[in-house]
C-alpha cells in the first residue's frame, strides 16, 4: 500500500472564524486505494476539514492539492466549490443527510451526473431534439444509476420519493449519489451515524467494496469505532482543529495523545512516554468526564 | 387558538370553545369597528362626515362568536386531525385520480380548446374570454417553471410580460416590425431581462428573493410609467400593428387600402369581426401549446432536473458539481422568455398598452394560479386560470342572482380563502403529484411508489 501514490496532500490546513481557531496547522496525506479515517472528539474540526476540501470554506491558509489519477493537479484552496467536484473530481456526503427527498431515488442519481449529461444534450438543444447522441448518452447515466443501485440494495426502489426511504436506505443512496459523479476522492461525513449494527456492517462491506473495485480513495470521518478500525487503513485524529496523531488503526489506538483525548484529562501538557501509559491508566479508572 | 378546541379525542369541552369563541369574536370586534362601524360620508363642500354603523359590527361580532363556536363544537366532537385529514385524503385521492389520467383529461382539453371557437354556443365574447383565460394559463406555465421547477419564488414575473409587450410595442412602432417578426426579439429580450434581474439575486433565497423580485416589478412599471419619451409615460402606446395570418390582415375590406388583400378577401369570406378575435385565440392557443411542450420537454432534461434539484437542496447541488449560477439564471431567462413571448400577444391584442396592466396585482395573480394549481403541475395552471378568470366574469353572467352577482367583485377574496384552505389541506397544490422525469421500473406497480413526506 505504501507505493501507492498520494492523492490528496493537506498541507498547513489552518481555518479560523474571527478569533477562533478550528483548524490549526494541519497537515496529512491520504492515498489511492486507501481508506483514511478523521477521528476526533465533537468539535475537533473534522466536519470543517471537508468543508475546506470541498469548497465551502475557504481556508485561512495552507494548500489543498489533489493529484489526479489523469495526471493534472489541482490547488482545492483556489477552486469553486461547484468545480471542485466537476473537475477535481472530490465527492461528498453530509452529516445530516441530503438528498433530494421530493425527487425519485433514480433521479437524484442522475442529476448527479448533470455534467456529462449536459454536454451530451449540448445545453438542451439536442436533448430538445431528442438527437441519439443525449439518448445514449441518459441511457448510460441510467445504467450507471442501475449499478450504484444495485450496489447499495435499493434497486427495487429506484421509482421511490427519496425522502420516503427509511434513514438507513437514505445514507446508503447518499453514497451511491456521490459516486455517481465519477469521483476520485470520496469524503463521507459520518456515513455511519444512525445506523443499527446491521446496516453498519453493510456499509463496511459497502466502503470495503467500493476501495478495491473503484480504486478511489477514501476520507471518513466517524464516531463509530467498529467502522473506523475495521475498515481503515489509516487514521488521522483532530482535537481542537489540531492533529494529534497519524498512522495505521494499530499504532492511533495505543497513542497516548489520543487515549488523553478521547477520554479526558484536564493536564493538556504533553507528557513524556513513559507516564503516557499511567496517565492511560487513571484515566480510565476515572471514566469519561 | 389553535389547540383549545380538541383537547381530547371525542371529549367536548366547552368552557375551552367558549373561550376560543369569544377571542375571536374580540378580533372581530376589533377590525370591525374601524372598517365596518365607521363610514365617511361626503357632506358637500368638501366637508366629510362620519357615519357610525354599529348594529352592523354587532351583526358581524356575532356572527362570529356562533359561527366560531359551531366550528369548535364540530372540530372537538370529530377530532381536528380526522377532519383535516379526510378533506386532505379526499383531496389527495382525486388529485392522484386526476394526475393518472393526465393524458385523458389533457386530451380532452386540447380537443376541447381547439374546437371551441366553431361550438354552437360560442360566440365573440366567449372567445374573447377565452383568449383571456389561454393567457393566464402561458403566463402560469411560465411562471411554473420558476417557481413550481426551480423554487424561486418570484413576485415581478409581471415584468417580463411588461417587457415583451413594450418592446413589440416599441419595435412596431420605431421599425414597423409585424408581430411575427417582433415576437421572437421580444421574447430575447425578456429573455435577457429574466437574467439581469438573476444577477443580483443569486445569492438570495425564500423571502429575501420574494423582495427584490417584487421590488424589480415595481421597478419596471415606474419606468414605464415616468420614462415619458419612450414609453408614452401613463398614457401608454397606441396603435400596436394587429397580427396578420401569413401577411392577410384582418381589416374590413370597405376600409382597407386597395393595394391591400385581407384575409375575407382571400379566402372569399363575408368579413365579421369574429374572424380577428377567433384568429387571436389560436394564436394564443398555439403559443400556449408551445410553452407547454417546451416546459414538459425541458423538465425530462438535465437541466429540468437541476432546476429542481436545486429547488430541493442547493448546496448538495454544489457538492455534485452543479453550478447553482446558471442553474438559477436559466431558469429565470426561460420564465422570463415565456412571459415576454405572452405580453407581445397581450400588446397585439388589445392594440394598446398602459403600464396600469403591468401591476403588483398581475404577478400576484399568476402566481396565486402557480400555487393553487399545484407547483409543477401543467394542468393546475389550467384550471387555476379558468377558475380565476371565469370568477371576474361572474358579475355579468349572474346578474341579478343575489350572492352570484357580486362574486365578481370579491374574487380577490374568494381566491384568498382558497389559497388559505389549499395552504391548509394541500400545500403544494391542488394538483401536486409530481410525475417522475424517469422511471427504471414500469408505471403501475403502486406498492413500490412512494407518497410524499407531507
Amino acid at each position: 500500500m505504501s507505493e501507492n501514490a498520494p492523492l490528496l496532500e493537506v498541507e498547513h490546513l489552518t481555518m479560523r472564524f474571527g478569533g477562533l481557531t478550528a483548524i490549526g496547522d494541519l497537515s496529512f496525506t491520504a492515498r489511492r486505494d486507501e481508506i483514511t479515517a478523521i477521528i476526533g472528539p465533537n468539535g475537533a474540526g473534522k466536519t470543517t476539514v471537508f468543508n475546506c476540501l470541498t469548497g465551502f470554506y475557504k481556508p485561512s491558509s495552507g494548500r489543498l492539492t489533489l493529484h489526479h489519477p489523469h495526471g493534472q493537479d489541482y490547488l482545492l484552496e483556489r477552486m469553486d466549490g461547484f468545480r471542485i467536484p466537476r473537475l477535481a473530481g472530490v465527492a461528498r456526503t453530509f452529516q445530516n443527510i441530503r438528498l433530494f427527498a421530493g425527487m425519485t431515488v433514480l433521479e437524484n442519481l442522475v442529476v448527479a451526473q448533470h455534467n456529462k449529461l449536459m454536454r451530451a444534450s449540448a445545453f438542451s438543444i439536442a436533448g430538445l431534439m431528442g438527437l441519439p447522441r443525449y439518448r445514449n448518452a441518459e441511457a448510460a447515466a441510467v445504467d450507471r444509476a442501475r449499478y450504484w443501485l444495485d450496489k447499495v440494495g435499493l434497486l427495487s426502489r429506484a421509482d421511490w420519493l427519496a425522502g420516503a426511504l427509511p434513514y438507513g436506505a437514505q445514507r446508503r443512496l447518499e453514497i451511491a449519489r456521490a459516486m455517481c459523479i465519477d469521483p476520485t476522492l470520496l469524503c463521507l461525513d459520518e456515513p455511519a451515524a444512525g445506523l443499527n449494527p446491521t446496516e453498519s456492517g453493510e456499509l463496511n462491506q459497502l466502503l470495503l467494496s467500493i476501495r478495491t473495485e473503484q480504486k478511489i480513495g477514501v476520507l471518513l470521518i466517524e464516531h463509530d469505532m467498529s467502522v473506523v478500525m475495521s475498515v481503515s487503513d489509516h487514521i488521522v485524529v483532530l482535537d481542537y482543529g489540531r492533529k494529534i496523531s497519524d498512522g495505521t488503526p494499530q499504532a492511533v489506538r495505543n497513542d497516548p495523545a489520543v487515549i488523553r483525548a478521547y477520554l479526558g484529562e484536564e493536564e493538556t501538557d504533553v507528557l513524556p512516554p513513559e507516564v503516557a501509559s499511567d496517565v492511560g491508566m487513571t484515566a480510565t479508572s476515572q471514566g469519561p468526564r | 387558538m389553535a389547540v383549545a378546541a380538541a383537547s381530547g379525542r371525542g371529549r367536548v369541552d366547552l368552557p375551552a370553545i367558549f373561550r376560543d369563541a369569544a377571542l375571536a369574536a374580540v378580533v372581530a370586534l376589533v377590525l370591525a369597528v374601524p372598517l365596518v362601524g365607521l363610514q365617511t360620508t361626503d357632506q358637500g363642500s368638501n366637508a366629510l362626515g362620519i357615519r357610525t354603523r354599529f348594529d352592523w359590527v354587532a351583526y358581524g361580532v356575532i356572527a362570529v362568536f356562533l359561527g366560531r363556536l359551531a366550528i369548535g363544537y364540530w372540530l372537538a366532537l370529530r377530532g381536528r386531525r380526522a377532519a383535516a385529514g379526510a378533506a386532505s385524503g379526499a383531496l389527495g385521492r382525486l388529485s392522484a385520480a386526476v394526475s393518472r389520467h393526465s393524458m385523458v383529461i389533457g386530451g380532452i382539453g386540447f380537443l376541447f380548446a381547439v374546437t371551441f371557437p366553431f361550438m354552437p354556443f360560442s360566440s365573440n365574447y366567449l372567445v374573447d374570454l377565452g383568449t383571456n383565460v389561454l393567457i393566464y394559463v402561458m403566463l402560469g406555465w411560465g411562471l411554473n417553471v420558476v417557481v413550481g421547477l426551480a423554487g424561486l419564488l418570484d413576485l415581478g414575473y409581471v415584468a417580463f410580460y411588461a417587457v415583451g409587450a413594450y418592446s413589440f410595442a416599441l419595435f412596431a412602432q420605431w421599425f414597423h416590425l409585424s408581430f411575427w417578426e417582433a415576437l421572437p426579439i421580444s421574447g430575447a429580450l425578456a429573455a435577457s431581462f429574466g437574467i439581469i434581474l438573476g444577477f443580483p439575486v443569486l445569492r438570495l433565497r425564500g423571502d429575501y428573493l420574494a423582495i427584490v423580485t417584487l421590488g424589480f416589478g415595481e421597478i419596471i412599471r415606474i419606468i414605464l410609467v415616468n420614462w415619458s419619451d419612450v414609453t408614452g409615460g401613463p398614457n401608454g402606446i397606441n396603435g400596436i400593428p394587429r397580427p396578420s395570418f401569413f401577411g392577410l390582415p384582418f381589416l374590413n375590406p370597405d376600409a382597407a387600402p386597395d393595394d391591400v388583400t385581407t384575409f375575407s378577401q382571400f379566402f372569399h369570406l363575408d368579413f365579421s369581426p369574429l374572424q380577428r378575435v377567433i384568429f387571436l385565440y389560436y394564436v394564443i392557443l398555439i403559443l400556449a401549446l408551445v410553452t407547454n411542450a417546451f416546459t414538459l420537454r425541458l423538465r425530462k432534461l438535465p437541466i429540468g432536473r437541476a432546476w429542481e434539484a436545486l429547488r430541493e437542496d442547493e448546496i448538495a447541488c454544489r457538492a455534485l458539481g452543479l453550478n447553482p449560477r446558471n442553474i438559477k439564471l436559466s431558469a429565470f431567462a426561460i420564465g422570463a422568455m415565456i412571459g415576454g413571448f405572452a405580453g407581445s400577444f397581450f400588446a397585439t391584442r388589445l392594440g394598446f398598452i398602459s403600464p396600469e396592466s403591468f401591476t403588483f396585482l398581475e404577478s400576484a395573480i399568476v402566481l396565486a394560479i402557480v400555487v393553487l394549481g399545484g407547483m409543477g403541475s401543467q394542468l393546475g395552471v389550467v384550471l387555476a386560470a379558468t377558475v380565476l378568470v371565469m370568477l371576474n366574469e361572474f358579475g355579468r353572467w349572474f346578474d341579478g342572482v343575489p350572492l352570484l352577482e357580486d362574486m365578481g367583485k370579491f374574487r380577490m377574496l374568494i381566491f384568498g380563502m382558497a389559497m388559505i384552505a389549499i395552504m391548509i389541506w394541500r400545500p403544494r397544490g391542488l394538483l401536486a403529484h409530481r410525475e417522475p422525469s424517469l422511471r427504471l421500473h414500469a408505471k403501475g406497480a403502486p406498492s413500490l411508489v412512494g407518497e410524499p413526506a407531507e
